[in-house]
């Protein structure tokens, strides 16, 4: 087919395999990053200071609504211009992890808001304090609404990763970019980045929409 | 240099690389809507051959990243004949990328619909046809319209990424200057305020108008 | 507000003191009015049942009594000391959220929807507070809330989840929630509302339960004319943010004096 050759394929596969390691780091840490930082995000939008809810949310869409590829430069070439050197990783990890935050913190604050005002009321009523009324009623009832929107960015995430290259973060597009300028051959490396995308990314989608279900069931509610 | 006289100097540019992105937008943006609504109606398709074809489409769309596809397009499509000039290869590879993702949008929109308002349309003797176009989609239509406004500010943002295949689009301009300036803070910041510009200001307002235009004609508002 | 605070006192004193006092209560909404300037006193024991047309402000008098809404003018007192204010250097201050919670540990309330928590069973939703707010064993919280699941009839369902439940059940399961609290009062908010006709009679059958066999002070909000005249002490009719007519229920259903009440009466009967 089309002078694809598979021995070239045998050839680059275990790189183009140790690559993946680092694409599914890369999603992984930066995704720990977002989970907390979102978290912060949507928290510091439900303070008592209007200012500071106002200023926090402006911050959010200015970050949901900009290109990450140009965030991922900007962290990367600004450092330096006043003396701060970011390794690529640095960067790419601050840069992602701050993109995934504004739409984690879109997500919690969904699932947040999902949670019907009688649920507030009864916890009200039974003199639960905040932390309780959070802890226990609210973030359980949030998580199912929540864990979907989780889970498309967790999938997001590792997709978005191939920016990373941009700046020398030596994951998949990268490690295939360098074998294609090597090699001059693009057929067989970029055609297998996308097979092991595809690879990863659907299962773990199902998985998610299993787990989804599951914890569904688990804590009583009704199915979507 | 001031940043003043930075925009001086460098402002023209930054507003050419702008209307790139522009038109990048709206070719890709038009693309994905007819790839939406197709994919969309095919999902829906009791035949098992036009929902499969929808269902591989989507999901080898939506399984892999928009900057593989964007290579694979522009580099790798010339080996089996087809060469595209960089900037339709940009449009085409954005606009397919993110029509996958309307799609999905397009079959929950149009399941939204009560089964009421099918089974009304059946009554009346309306073909498949005519119930789909009078009576679901348009219901259908201002159901999905919010979720369109956020799909297309990513789609905004995807288009960032056809500077990686030298279309001159703002990204790519904010990359030139700061590749022979080192100004990377006024560079880089100045696309990411036009960036923001953009889909606060024209595409976020755009879709608010269209909603409100839809409800009212729907008798909704 | 400050000034005007000073009609107010800081608690009730003598004898007789009620256990529940509204005292000039008034709440708004924007320009709405819900209530206006109510005066209303409940005593120990005692069951008041409030009716009238919806907007009345009926519901609002427990939302009020219960602080889940914020009291714009007036004092609402529970067991002659202050449930809406504090006192704070020899003054009614706004109760802070900390005092508020100390202060509804007397009362329970039930809602139209039930509200029970839907990611527990129907035992973890009766222990829930008083293990985490009276500090109660877990073991303790169990055999008092399998006691009262069994006075609710609801035993036999205490593990299942609220969705696997009817609304009767959901109901019933609400009310031995707030009584594991060990309630003065108990506020009861359009608890059959939402109910089907056929499973109505198992939560009235309840409310007739705890009345005839504890001491709770209650308060309660309903559409069913026959049971606020069976089961009450005393009705009140609201209209308009005030109570247009109150007393013993023979008196407000057999010999209404107010042309309002007679109309909204007759309106209700001709409905069922």
């Amino acid at each position: 087919m089309f002078d694809w050759r598979w021995e070239f394929v045998l050839d680059i596969l275990p790189r183009l395999v140790k690559a993946t390691g680092n694409t599914v780091l890369a999603a992984l840490l930066g995704y720990g990053i977002a989970m907390v930082l979102g978290l912060v995000f949507a928290l510091a939008q439900r303070t008592p200071f209007p200012l500071l809810n106002r200023a926090v949310r402006e911050c959010v869409e200015f970050i949901r609504s900009t290109p990450l590829v140009l965030q991922i430069f900007f962290v990367f070439y600004v450092g330096p211009q006043f003396g701060v050197m970011l390794s690529p990783w640095t960067a790419g990890m601050i840069a992602i992890g701050l993109h995934y935050a504004s739409y984690l913190s879109e997500v919690y604050r969904a699932g947040i808001d999902s949670v019907p005002r009688g649920q507030w009321e009864a916890a009200t009523a039974l003199s639960l304090n905040p932390v309780r009324t959070y802890s226990r009623i609210i973030i359980p009832q949030a998580i199912p609404t929540a864990f979907a929107g989780m889970g498309n960015y967790l999938v997001g995430i590792f997709k978005d990763t191939p920016m990373l290259s941009v700046i020398g973060v030596a994951e998949l597009m990268h490690t295939a970019n360098a074998i294609g300028s090597e090699h001059y051959r693009f057929l067989e490396p970029y055609t297998l980045v996308g097979l092991i995308f595809l690879l990863i990314s659907l299962p773990t989608a199902a998985a998610l929409r299993k787990t989804e279900a599951k914890i569904r069931r688990k804590l009583g509610l009704r199915s979507l | 240099m001031t940043y003043v006289e930075f925009l001086k100097v460098y402002g023209p540019q930054l507003l050419e690389g702008s209307a790139t992105t522009g038109m990048q937008t709206l070719l890709a943006a038009a693309l994905a809507i007819i790839i939406a609504v197709t994919a969309g109606l095919m999902r829906l398709s009791k035949n098992r051959f036009v929902y499969g074809a929808a269902t591989v489409y989507i999901e080898i769309f939506r399984g892999t990243s928009l900057l593989v596809q964007l290579y694979w397009i522009f580099f790798v499509l010339p080996l089996f004949g087809l060469t595209l000039e960089k900037f339709t290869a940009g449009y085409l590879a954005v606009g397919m990328n993110l029509g996958a993702y309307g799609a999905e949008l397009v079959r929950g929109g149009i399941l939204s619909v009560p089964k009421g308002q099918w089974e009304a349309a059946t009554a009346l003797s309306m073909s498949p046809a005519k119930r789909m176009v009078r009576i679901i989609f348009p219901q259908a239509f201002l159901n999905m319209l919010p979720p369109w406004g956020n799909l297309l500010i990513e789609l905004l943002k995807g288009t960032a990424l056809v500077a990686l295949i030298s279309v001159a689009d703002l990204m790519f301009v904010a990359r030139k200057i700061n590749g022979s300036t080192y100004m990377s803070a006024q560079a880089f910041g100045s696309a990411l305020l036009i960036y923001y510009v953009m889909s606060r200001a024209v595409v976020t307002p755009f879709m608010r108008w269209l909603e409100l235009v839809m409800a009212r004609k729907l008798g909704r508002a | 507000m400050k000034d005007s605070m000073k009609d107010y006192p800081l608690k009730l004193e003598g004898d007789n003191i009620p256990m529940v006092r509204f005292q000039n209560v008034t709440k708004r909404y924007g320009d709405l009015v819900v209530l206006d300037h109510l005066d209303l006193d409940v005593q120990e024991a005692e069951m008041v049942t409030i009716i009238g047309p919806s907007g009345s402000g009926k519901t609002t008098v427990l939302r009020m009594l219960m602080a889940l809404e914020k009291i714009n003018d007036g004092v609402i007192y529970v067991e002659g000391q202050p449930m809406t204010h504090m006192v704070k250097d020899g003054t009614l201050t706004m109760a802070d959220n900390k005092y508020l919670r100390q202060q509804r540990m007397n009362i329970g309330m039930c809602f139209q929807h039930f509200n029970l928590f839907p990611h527990m069973t129907a035992l973890e939703n009766c222990i829930e507070a008083p293990v985490q707010v009276l500090g109660l064993s877990k073991k303790d919280a169990i055999a008092r809330a399998e006691d009262l699941l069994d006075m609710v009839g609801m035993l036999e369902k205490a593990h299942e989840h609220p969705s696997r439940l009817s609304g009767g059940q959901q109901q019933r399961v609400a009310i031995a929630r707030s009584l594991a609290m060990r309630p003065k009062i108990m506020l009861f908010d359009e608890v059959t509302s939402a109910l089907d006709p056929e499973v109505i009679g198992e939560v009235t059958q309840v409310i007739r339960k705890l009345v005839s066999k504890h001491n709770l002070t209650m308060l309660m909000v309903t559409h069913q004319m026959g049971f606020a005249r069976e089961i009450s002490d005393r009705v009140c009719f609201f209209y308009d943010g005030k109570i247009e007519e109150q007393g013993s229920p023979d008196e407000l259903f057999g010999d209404p004096k107010s042309e309002r009440t007679q109309q909204f009466l007759s309106a209700v009967l001709e409905a069922n």
